[in-house]
This record gives structure tokens, C-alpha cells and sequence, in this order.
């Protein structure tokens, strides 16, 4: 596993990037892992990346796009503008979560 | 949120823009209106869309029951003639056994969380997917646009669909 600056801080992340510690995550690490994938973040967007940390921590696993529409309440539409064009994998990535693997 | 100096030299960053770049476009022509042959359009069509590329679903003969109100969330998985239930093949004819094989295999995709017919074509058209019924068949069927689930686009011609995912990437199902 390759670690990587980020914010000055040493992180474990996989070979996409993506980190692979949960508890190395924090509010200023995603700020910078957004603005490398040119998204800025406001607090609906921190809405959506808290929703999947906690779901995280509870099902072990990312939530897809389904499961943040209806198990966090999240319309599919705004997610696309939020995080475009590859929602699901943006939003995990500044999570700090690995890809979602689910199919759907 | 002001981020603070981001050491770009040394952060791996994942290759997201890819696609977007490539303006990689889908055309998936569902003819099926089987229970099993309608996921695998649904499925890759929803993938796709969750990488950014450009999708249009065509609709056409029996993949209709796929769209049609009443219809699309009633679809059956038939067994008789496929081998690959590993089921008694003489067994598979009598009655009962589609609505028994239907009942598995939705079990089946609902365990895995996967939606059914109808909500799989909301979060499609939701991520921006493009859903477009056949013309002739529409016109085999009697059916107008009325019939059909809210979110398709439109009844268009064979020659209509074609140009308008040219240059598009082609699945046939």
C-alpha cells in the first residue's frame, strides 16, 4: 500500500488514491481531496460525505447511489450535480472510503 | 472550506476525468421482456451513467413489457428450455413452475439490493439516463406514449435512434 501527502500529512491510500484508513479521515483531508478533483465544497455536499462516513462505519461497506437516495434521503438528480459525472466513486473518494463494489 | 497547500507532486489522484473527456456514449437496445433479460441492460445502463457516459435505452418488440404501465413490474422469468436452471427440463413446463422460478430469481435480486423494473428505470432517468420507445412496435402494439413509463423521452423510428447515438458504443440484449 503506497501512502501519500496530503495537507502535509502522510495517509495510506490504494493505487487510485483512495485512502484506506478510516480514522486517518478528517474535515481538512476532504477539503483537499475535493479541491484535487476540482469539486468545492459546501455544506450540502458535507451533508452527503458524512451520510456515507457514518454509513460506512455501520455497514462496513460504501453505500451505492441507491442507498444514499433512499436509506439517506438524497435525491439521485443532486448527486450528479453535486459530484459530476462519476458520483459514486467522487464522493467515496473524498470520504475517504474505498469504491463502492456493488453492482447498483 | 479553504483547503490548506495540497502537495500535488506526491498525491495520487484517480484518473476520474477518463470518460468525460472521451465523451464515451452508449446505446443500449433492449428487445427482451423477460425478467432476465431485462437487468442486463438495466444494469450496465446504470453503470455506465455512474461513469459519466452519455446512455440511451431503445425499446423495442418485446422488450416494450420493459416500459409498459401496467406491465413493467409484472415481468416473468420463463425456465422451460434453459439449461442453465439445472432443473428437470420435462419438470419446467408445468404450471406453476414460472411463477415459482419468477418468485426466486426476484428474491434473488432483492436480497442483493438491487430495485425492481420500475425503480430501476427512476434512478436511470434520475443519473441522466435517456429511455426511447420503438415507433414500429409501439404501432404493432397500440400503444401511444401515454402507455409508457413517464420517463421515456419519446416514440421515435429506428432511423431517429441511430442518429442520435452516433458514434455511440452498441449492446444489443
Amino acid at each position: 500500500m503506497p501512502t501519500t501527502t496530503i495537507s502535509g500529512r502522510e495517509v495510506s491510500v490504494d493505487d487510485e488514491g483512495f485512502m484506506t484508513e478510516y480514522d486517518q479521515w478528517d474535515e481538512t483531508l476532504a477539503a483537499a481531496l475535493a479541491a484535487a478533483i476540482e469539486i468545492e465544497m459546501t455544506d450540502e455536499h458535507w451533508r452527503v460525505i458524512h451520510f456515507l462516513r457514518d454509513d460506512f462505519k455501520v455497514q462496513g461497506e460504501t453505500p451505492t447511489i441507491r442507498r444514499i437516495t433512499n436509506t439517506g434521503g438524497f435525491d439521485t438528480k443532486q448527486m450528479f450535480v453535486l459530484f459530476p459525472k462519476k458520483p459514486a466513486k467522487k464522493m467515496a473518494y473524498i470520504a475517504g472510503l474505498p469504491k463502492p463494489h456493488g453492482c447498483v | 472550506m479553504a483547503s490548506e497547500v495540497i502537495e500535488t507532486q506526491e498525491m495520487i489522484i484517480p484518473a476520474f476525468e477518463k470518460h468525460e473527456e472521451s465523451g464515451r456514449k452508449l446505446a443500449i437496445i433492449c428487445s427482451k421482456g423477460n425478467l432476465d433479460m431485462a437487468y442486463p441492460g438495466l444494469i450496465l445502463g446504470n453503470a455506465a451513467l455512474g461513469e459519466g457516459v452519455e446512455v440511451h435505452m431503445f425499446f423495442t418488440f418485446w422488450g416494450f413489457e420493459m416500459i409498459t404501465k401496467g406491465r413493467m413490474e409484472h415481468l416473468k422469468f420463463v425456465p422451460v428450455g434453459n439449461p442453465a436452471t439445472h432443473m428437470p427440463q420435462a419438470l419446467m413446463p408445468m404450471p406453476g413452475m414460472t411463477a415459482m422460478a419468477t418468485k426466486m430469481m426476484k428474491k434473488s435480486i432483492a436480497d442483493l439490493d438491487v430495485p425492481e423494473v420500475p425503480e430501476f428505470l427512476d434512478l436511470i432517468t434520475a443519473s441522466g439516463g435517456h429511455l426511447w420507445a420503438c415507433q414500429m412496435s409501439a404501432d404493432m402494439n397500440h400503444v401511444t406514449i401515454d402507455d409508457l413509463y413517464d420517463g421515456v423521452e419519446g416514440i421515435i423510428n429506428a432511423g431517429a435512434f441511430i442518429e442520435l447515438t452516433e458514434g455511440a458504443q452498441v449492446i444489443f440484449i
